[in-house]
This record gives structure tokens, sequence and C-alpha cells, in this order.
């Protein structure tokens, strides 16, 4: 039995998770490969123009994996947390993809844990009927899968780039050698969804290159729950967005961190996003004086005008570190 | 304390009418502009929503009046809508207006907080008042909503459409002015006379067109240009498919009592859009399906651009389309669009409807001929 996922969206939140599981299950797991410009110009010919970039890419990757695969899995993931939700788009992600193009069969559990946690085990039992699996080899399934995903996070927190975070908590290499200590003395936040950072094109491989300038890069993902629930604890409303909130309180704990800059990369349009860069962007300048850039990227963006907007951005953060030292 | 509150339509007569009830000193934002809007749209986050946009502006504008409170109501998500007064408040915050915020909801999910912020609004005021009041506003609702519908069946038929404006002007007016429950009434069967009575003109069987999508802008005729008037003056009859009195009942009984809204437009959603995505974008799939059923000529979605729970619908709507085999035209609205813009789309759609219609007649015709 052969699964398709598309490479875009959640998969940069779970995929360790479900390759892990499904594998388990004895099922093939088939990726899309990385974004290419065909990709997302198929993407962009089958969605609405006003959907966000990342939904787009996900169109995309969707009608890549078409005919090759017996199920194509795109859970409706409508709450991963208590008295929270996720983007309404993801909401409705199965619907939207079911009414543009033509699908194979659609393997869409609904994940909804905003009343009761264990909504999720339901959800882990469908998926797992609907593929023959027995209960006992379910919840072994589950389990390490489960774990490939703490891995994996692990991974990500400790620096690790997505491929690698990956493939470590897959266990298929072993041997990774931990990142390279940066050369220069300059911690530069990049902040935002991860299917947009993460991802090799519409993310521009950001990461990578500032790395490569020698700067050291914190993610959303470098800090600990508890660390990010803590920063976003006193807000004057709890915030019901769950993936918004991991931004929104990375930037509020890198006030406590030693970070020289924030980047903050957003799709055009993005509705949860307009709301929180805002309030990131007053709450840096009111608590302290930090840069802040935000990047806004569409389909039509290029990429030399980004890096360009990056390299001042860089200059301006180092010149002001050095004016302060 | 001077208490003010956003405008969406006609709400602002209801929601004033019970705030007086209850003894507070209202300032009523002077109506939307392009001022309120260039306000809004200066200060907000450039991709905010349209709403949240135009909100900004009456606030300002309200405190321009002397307002120093503001009551707003919230959400639990997924829509930004939850979100608007923090981020509102922070702007205000920044610009130095010192305007409070008075959210009505539970906040931290607590019933008894949202109490006390209304013990807190109504100072010495008795339940038995507020609830006097609640019943008094209710039945300014309901005249409004009864009005305003009266004015969709005459505007095609009458003479011409700015009788028909003015009329609606006068009807509301009647109501704003009426200070008992029996004066609403009055009002209200009084007010929808006087708008019927401007349809002159018998149309045996106009175009008929439903108006679904994203309530702030189907309810204020500011953000949607002025959709309905200018439907009507194309001869179109319109039923939309949101009133006032449904937004409350939908936001504040039943998500009160925690019950999702009217059944018979999720199942008629059920196929297309089985879950839930936050705001009324299953309503619209639902409403289209249903529009589609009874028989309408077409379907006008509108909603702000970047609205989240509307991209969802909108990215569904072209399969309804096929399936019932309706004409849908979507509408997306925001301080970039223009009002020429909008009435050159409508003036093709309604004519892409005619042609249907002639084709539709024609085919049956053939078919009638050929089958003798
Ligand atoms: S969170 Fe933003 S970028 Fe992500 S799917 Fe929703 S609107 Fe698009
Ligand atoms: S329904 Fe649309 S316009 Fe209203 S708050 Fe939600 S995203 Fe904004």
């Amino acid at each position: 039995m052969r699964i398709g996922i598309p490479r875009g969206l959640l998969y940069y939140e779970y995929f360790p998770l479900w390759k892990c599981f499904f594998e388990e299950l004895s099922a093939e797991v088939i990726v899309s490969g990385p974004t290419t410009k065909r990709i997302l110009d198929r993407g962009v010919q089958t969605a609405v123009d006003e959907a966000c970039l990342p939904v787009k890419v996900f169109y995309g990757h969707a009608a890549e994996l078409g005919d090759c695969v017996d199920f194509l899995f795109v859970p409706r993931v409508v709450s991963v947390e208590p008295r929270a939700y996720t983007c309404p788009k993801f909401l409705g992600l199965p619907d939207m993809l079911r009414a543009s193009m033509v699908l194979p069969r659609l393997l869409s559990p609904t994940v909804n844990m905003r009343r009761n946690r264990r909504q999720l085990l339901a959800a882990v039992r469908q998926v797992a009927a609907e593929l023959g699996a027995g209960p006992v080899k379910t919840w072994r399934a589950w389990r390490r899968a489960v774990a490939a995903y703490r891995r994996f996070k692990e991974f990500l927190r400790q620096g690790y780039g997505f491929e690698d975070a990956v493939s470590l908590a897959l266990g298929q290499n072993r041997h990774l050698a931990r990142q390279a200590p940066p050369a220069r003395d300059l911690t530069v936040a990049v902040l935002g969804h991860p299917y947009l950072v993460y991802d090799q094109l519409v993310g521009m491989n950001l990461i990578q290159r500032l790395r490569s300038e020698g700067v050291r890069v914190l993610t959303a993902d470098s800090f600990t729950p508890a660390e990010i629930e803590a920063k976003v604890r006193n807000l004057p409303k709890a915030l019901f967005w769950t993936y918004e909130k991991q931004v929104l309180g990375a930037a509020l704990a890198c006030l406590d961190r030693n970070v020289d800059g924030i980047i903050q990369y957003v799709s055009f349009g993005c509705g949860p996003d307009s709301m929180i860069g805002e309030l990131i962007q007053r709450w840096v300048r009111r608590k302290r004086d930090i840069p802040f850039t935000l990047l806004t990227v569409d389909e039509h963006t290029g990429q030399a005008g980004i890096l360009t907007r990056v390299e001042a951005f860089l200059d301006m953060v180092a010149r002001k570190k050095a004016r302060s030292a | 304390m001077k208490v003010t509150f956003p405008h969406m339509g006609y709400l602002w007569i209801p929601v004033s009418a019970l705030l007086r009830k209850l003894g507070l000193d209202v300032v009523v934002p002077p109506p939307i502009t392009r001022r309120t809007l260039s306000l809004g749209v200066q200060h907000a986050p450039e991709f905010a929503c349209f709403p949240l946009k135009l909100n900004l502006g009456n606030f300002m504008e309200a405190y321009e009046r002397g307002a120093d409170t503001i009551i707003m109501a919230g959400g639990v998500g997924p829509c930004r809508f939850g979100y608007y007064a923090q981020v509102q408040q922070e702007i205000l915050w920044d610009l130095g207006y010192k305007m409070k915020m008075v959210v009505l909801e539970p906040p931290k999910g607590h019933w008894w907080g949202l109490w006390k912020r209304i013990r807190w609004l109504i100072g010495e005021r008795s339940v038995r008042d507020l609830w006097r009041a609640l019943g008094f506003a209710w039945h300014k609702f309901v005249a409004l909503d009864a009005i305003e519908r009266a004015a969709c069946w005459a505007r095609p038929r009458a003479a011409a459409p700015r009788d028909v404006r003015r009329a609606v002007e006068t009807a509301v007016r009647w109501v704003h002015e009426a200070e008992t429950a029996d004066q609403v009434r009055e009002a209200r069967e009084e007010g929808v006379s006087l708008v019927r009575s401007h349809a002159v003109r018998s149309l045996r069987d106009p175009l008929k067109v439903g108006i679904v999508g994203e309530i702030y802008t189907l309810l204020e005729p500011f953000a949607n240009y002025r959709l309905e008037e200018k439907l009507g003056a194309l001869g179109v009859e319109v039923d939309r498919s949101l009133y006032l009195s449904d937004w409350i009942r939908a936001h504040v009984v039943l998500d009160a009592l925690r019950v999702s809204g009217e059944h018979e437009v999720k199942q008629a959603a059920q196929p297309y859009a089985p879950h839930f995505v936050g705001g009324h974008g299953q309503d619209t799939v639902g409403r289209t399906v249903l529009y589609a059923r009874h028989g309408f000529d077409g379907v006008i979605q509108v909603m702000p651009f970047t609205c989240m729970p509307e991209i969802v619908a909108q990215s569904i709507l072209p399969r309804v389309a096929h399936d019932y085999g309706i004409a849908v035209l979507t509408l997306i609205v925001d301080e970039h669009s223009a009002d020429a813009g909008i009435q050159t789309r409508l003036e093709a759609f309604v004519d892409l409807l005619r042609r249907r219609r002639s084709k539709k007649k024609h085919d049956a015709v053939a078919r009638a001929q050929a089958g003798k």
C-alpha cells in the first residue's frame, strides 16, 4: 500500500511522526520531491488566487503525487491542544483539495483536541482501521511514531537543520555531525511557519545562507515548549492559534536570549500572521531595541530582492552590535 | 464614562438603544466615510482584515467625539475576529488614545469574569433592567431586518432606486426614535409599508440572486460598496443570507449555549464542507447549495481580502456551481476596491444571468417542439 504525503504545510511539523507510523503499519510512504518552480506553478494554477503561498505549494505537491499512490494523506487538523485551533485553512484543507482536482483516495482523519486530548487517539485508530491494522500493531506503531517525533523536535532544538533532524529522528543517519560552531558572534532569529522557512524554494534557503555567513540562527523550534508557554502566559488574551503562539512566544523569548536581530518571514495574505506580526513588532519595539524586519513573500517574490534585504539587515545588525560593544 | 462600539450596518440602532436604556452615556461613531477608512488603513496592519481597519477608524472618530470606553465582541477562534480587540487596543495605546476596551467574552473561559465586566458596565442597574433593555433592543433588531428585507423586494420594482433608499432612511429613523416596544412595532409596520409602497412596477419573474459570505461585508453597505442597491438598480431581487438578528442569534445566543448554527445549512454543506472552518465559511457553502435548490439564478459571495474562512469557501464554490449549474460570483473587497470596478462586474454578472435565463427558455421551447 502506498501512502502519499505532500511535502507542504504540516509535513514540516509532523513528518517523522507520520512516516514512522505508516511504516510500522507496513505501508510504503511516498513523499513528493522538494518544491520546484514547476510544483509551485501547478499549485498556483489549481488554487484560487486568494489562497496563501503555502496552500498553493501544498496543492502543487498533492497534484504531483496524484496517481502514483493508493492513498493521499491529508489530515484535517482542527486543533492540537485544548482551547486552541490551527488556521481555518487547515480546517478546510481536504475539502478545498477535493473541490479543485481529481485525487486518489484521501486518508483524512480529523484531529480535534480542542475539548479533549484523547480525541487524537480516536483519529489514530480510524487511520489504522482504514489501513486494516489491528489494535496491538497500531498501538506499537503509534508509540514508536511519537518517540520519533520527540527526537525530531529535540534535534531541531539543538540546531540541526530540518532535513538532518528528520533523518536523525528516523534513525537513518546516526553519525551526522553537529553544526560547526558559528564563526561570528552574531545571532539572528528567523521566525515564521516551518512550511515557509524550511521549504527549499519558498524559504529561499535563508537559514542555510545565514549559517554559511557564520551567523548563529535560531528558529521558533529552538525554544522548548516550556519557554514558549512562559512567554505567552501573560498575554492580554490567550492566543488561540497554536502555531502562531509558537512564533509569538519565540519572538518574546528572543528578548531574553542574546539575539541580535529578528527576521519574521511571512506569506502574503496570511491571516494569523497579520495579527501576531503586528503584536510582535509593537512589543519588541517597546521592550528592547532589537533590529526587526518583516519579509513578506508570495509566488511573485524574486529571490534576489529578498536576499538583498537580508544582506542589508545583517549589515545593520552587525554594525549595531559593534557599536554597542 | 462615554461608551462607543464599532459600526456594522444598522447595528448601532439597537445597541445604542440597549446601552442608553442601561443609563450609559453613548457616543455613536459617525457613519463610515472615506475618512474613517483612511484612518483605519493608516494605523492598522496592512494585511489585517478589512473589518478590523474600519472598526479602528470608528474608534478613532468616536474618540474625537469624546468616547473613552469601547465595547467590543470577542471570540474563541479560529478566525481573526477573536483577536481584533487586543490588536486594536495595542494600536490605540501606541497612538496615545486613552480608551478602555471592554470585551464581551468570557475571559480565560470564565463566565464569572464576563459577568463582572457587564456588572461594571451597568453599575447599579438590576438584572431585570438588563433583561428588559435586551428585550427592547431585540425588537429593534427584528424591525430593522424587516425593513431591509422589504427594501430588497422593493428595489427592482421601484421607479428610481433613490426612492427606496430614502424610504429606508426614513423607516430606519423611525425605529431609532421609537422609545417603547409598541412604538418599535409601529415603526416596523409603517416603515415596511412605506418602503414597499415604492414598488410601482410589477415584475412577474425578476432575476433572483442570493448573497452569501463574510458577515461584516454582508451587513455593512460601506464595506460592500452598496452591493444590494446596485443589484436592485439592475432589476435584480436580492436575498441576503444573513441579517443582524441572525448574527445575534449565532454569536451571542448560540455561542453561549455552545450549539452550532442552523441545521439545514450545515446539512446542505455536508457533501462539500463537512466541517466547521471558522467564521461563516461553511454557511457560505451550505447557503449556496440551498439557493441553487430554490431555483435562484445566481449567488454572489462577498468577502474581505485575505478572509480565511471565505477563501476556503471560495475554493469549494466552483464545485457547487458546477454540480448545480448555478452561476457564482466572488466579490473581494478592501480599501483598494473601486466602485466603478464593482459596478462593471455586477453588470456583467447580471447580463450573464439574463443570457442563461433566455437560453433555458429557448431550450425548453425547443424541447417541447421536438417532443411534438
Ligand atoms: S497560517 Fe497563514 S500561511 Fe498558514 S495556511 Fe493559514 S493563512 Fe496560510
Ligand atoms: S471572518 Fe474573515 S474578515 Fe472576519 S475576522 Fe475572520 S478572517 Fe477577518
